[in-house]
């Protein structure tokens, strides 16, 4: 079984069928459910959800990506904060970064005011969080390799030789 | 003006593509996905596309020698000689034209003359016939069929050469049914043709695309057959270089050198700055070109057994980027299946009578998309088939 070859197809669209996918990598259906539920104990495959286009889902939502910079506690660095921040629901994700900074938050919201306040009020006060910067995504061109407007991309004719 | 007196007869006789007709349909139908595009869905690998640049910040625009830049020539014959195993010398063998679709141009006007008979197998690409005819020629087809693997046999070569036959066109392999001719067919062939005066056109120009471990094999290889071969091939599909317009023709001397006055007068020398990246591409992407196959391999399998899956017979093809599924079971000719398909469910794919009779019964798809646009088309047309039967 290729397996970098099916985590490849499950990120360009998780909801393939084992038989689809089965068909493409040369593989029984048996074969590809085994192996993804193997990459599902592993903890390979975290789970499956759907790209969306927020801004278009809900017109006044928003998200934000918040780039913070923290102190590093002594034998943990900065494992405790994260993980204070990754338990607030209204974070989606949380990232350690290389550079200047030092974790990368995404929020959505379901207003401007909302997330503002989120980081105001919730991650600025925590303790060991020098500064908080907040990028409000206005449009997504591009997410998990998947383009948005993808009508306008293909730039071939409708039909050629 | 009286245009109709003032364009000849034979020019005003030939027939639009096919493929172009069915376009005009598609393109009047809002939110169409197509999957009737014969051209890669992937960019020009990156390290061609900067030599592209590079050569333009140089500024090197100028004509390059009328057959192509000699490092291209060189870089060319290289590779056949590693590909298909055969020798060609750069000086007076090779020509860089402009796409594989300027060879063929070039090959049959180079050899035919008001009498001639040209064997073209169909069904297969919408060029050959109407440039036989233009010189005043007759295009002679040969029927290949699905139970045949759409390959070329003996049989039916021998059947329709007559001795006005002077070239038989070999699209292998071949759009639009994805057919690949094997060592052995090639062989009987060969065969056949090994002491006539009948010389081959071999339009290769998928010749990077095959599958299921088929490697390609050329009819140049065969003994006695680079003499009376034009290889024809280019760098649009294997290397994603549709739009850069080159495609090359390698091939006996007296033959190449009568060609490359036609050329000449034409066209002058093909694009410089896609000659410059042409060499790149052939030298460096060929870790791209196999991502790419492997890609398209992929949807293949899943195209073919789409179809087959909604009861819509399908040829497995060992080459090219299309599936040719019959529609016979539909009752409708293929024009109507493709009509009403782009109509009622917004999927476009091209009629097999457009590229030739016999290919009549069968539609051409495209796999020359992604997973999840592909996954969305056959959704449509097994809809679309559903709904027939009620």
């Amino acid at each position: 079984m290729n397996t970098n070859k099916l985590l490849d197809l499950l990120r360009q669209n998780a909801r393939l069928s084992n038989a689809e996918l089965g068909v493409m990598l040369g593989e029984s259906e048996s074969a590809v459910a085994e192996e993804i539920s193997r990459l599902e104990r592993d903890g390979i495959i975290m789970g499956y959800s759907a790209i969306i286009d927020e801004e278009k889902a809900d017109e006044n939502g928003v998200t934000a990506i918040i780039e913070l910079k923290i102190t590093p506690v002594k034998d943990c660095g900065f494992d405790d904060l994260a993980h204070t921040i990754m338990a607030y629901e209204e974070v989606d994700s949380v990232f350690l970064l290389s550079g200047a900074n030092d974790l990368s938050v995404t929020i959505s919201g379901t207003s401007l005011r909302n997330v503002a306040l989120f980081v105001s009020e919730r991650l600025a006060v925590l303790d060991g969080v020098l500064s908080t910067t907040t990028h409000f995504i206005l449009r997504r061109y591009k997410e998990k390799g998947h383009i948005f407007n993808e009508d306008n991309f293909d730039d071939r004719g409708l039909v050629s030789p | 003006m009286d245009y109709d007196n003032l364009i000849p007869q034979k020019i005003r006789d030939i027939q639009p593509s096919g493929i172009r007709k069915f376009f005009d349909i598609a393109q009047h139908v809002e939110g169409v996905i197509s999957l009737s595009i014969g051209e890669p869905d992937f960019k020009t690998p990156w390290a061609a596309r900067k030599e592209a640049i590079n050569i333009l910040e140089k500024g090197k625009t100028a004509y390059t020698a009328n057959s192509g830049l000699i490092e291209l020539r060189k870089t060319v014959c290289n590779y056949l000689k590693n590909f298909i195993h055969t020798e060609y010398d750069p000086e007076r063998e090779v020509i860089i034209t402009v796409g594989g679709s300027e060879a063929i141009d070039l090959a049959v006007r180079a050899m035919i003359e008001p009498g001639d008979e040209v064997l073209v197998p169909e069904p297969s690409f919408v060029c050959y016939s109407p440039i036989v005819s233009m010189m005043g020629g007759t295009a002679v087809p040969i029927v290949t069929k699905a139970e045949d693997k759409f390959r070329l046999t003996a049989a039916a070569l021998k059947e329709k050469i007559t001795p006005k036959t002077k070239l038989l066109v070999l699209p292998y392999p071949n759009n639009p049914t994805g057919a690949v001719m094997r060592r052995g067919d090639l062989e009987a062939i060969a065969e056949v043709l090994r002491g006539t005066n009948i010389v081959v056109a071999s339009d290769e120009i998928y010749a990077e695309m095959t599958y299921n471990g088929v490697k390609h094999v050329s009819i140049a290889e065969m003994d006695g057959m680079r003499e009376r071969t034009i290889v024809i091939s280019g760098f649009s599909k294997a290397y994603a270089m549709t739009g850069w317009r080159l495609g090359y023709v390698a091939g006996p001397q007296p033959i190449i050198k009568q060609m490359l006055k036609l050329h000449q007068y034409c066209i002058m020398s093909s694009p410089t700055v896609s000659q410059y990246a042409a060499i790149v591409a052939m030298e460096k992407c060929a870790a791209d070109v196999e991502h790419m196959v492997e890609e398209y391999d992929m949807r293949r399998r899943l195209v073919v057994k789409g179809f087959n899956d909604m009861g819509l017979e399908c040829f497995e093809p060992e080459g090219a980027f299309y599936v040719f599924p019959c529609i016979k079971s539909t009752g409708m000719t293929s024009s109507e299946f493709c009509e009403r398909l782009v109509y009622e469910k917004k999927v476009a794919v091209v009629p097999g009578s457009a590229f030739g009779e016999s290919g009549e019964g069968f539609v051409r798809v495209s796999y020359a998309y992604s997973v999840t646009h592909l996954t969305t088309a056959l959704a449509r047309i097994r809809e679309f088939l559903e709904e027939l039967k009620k």
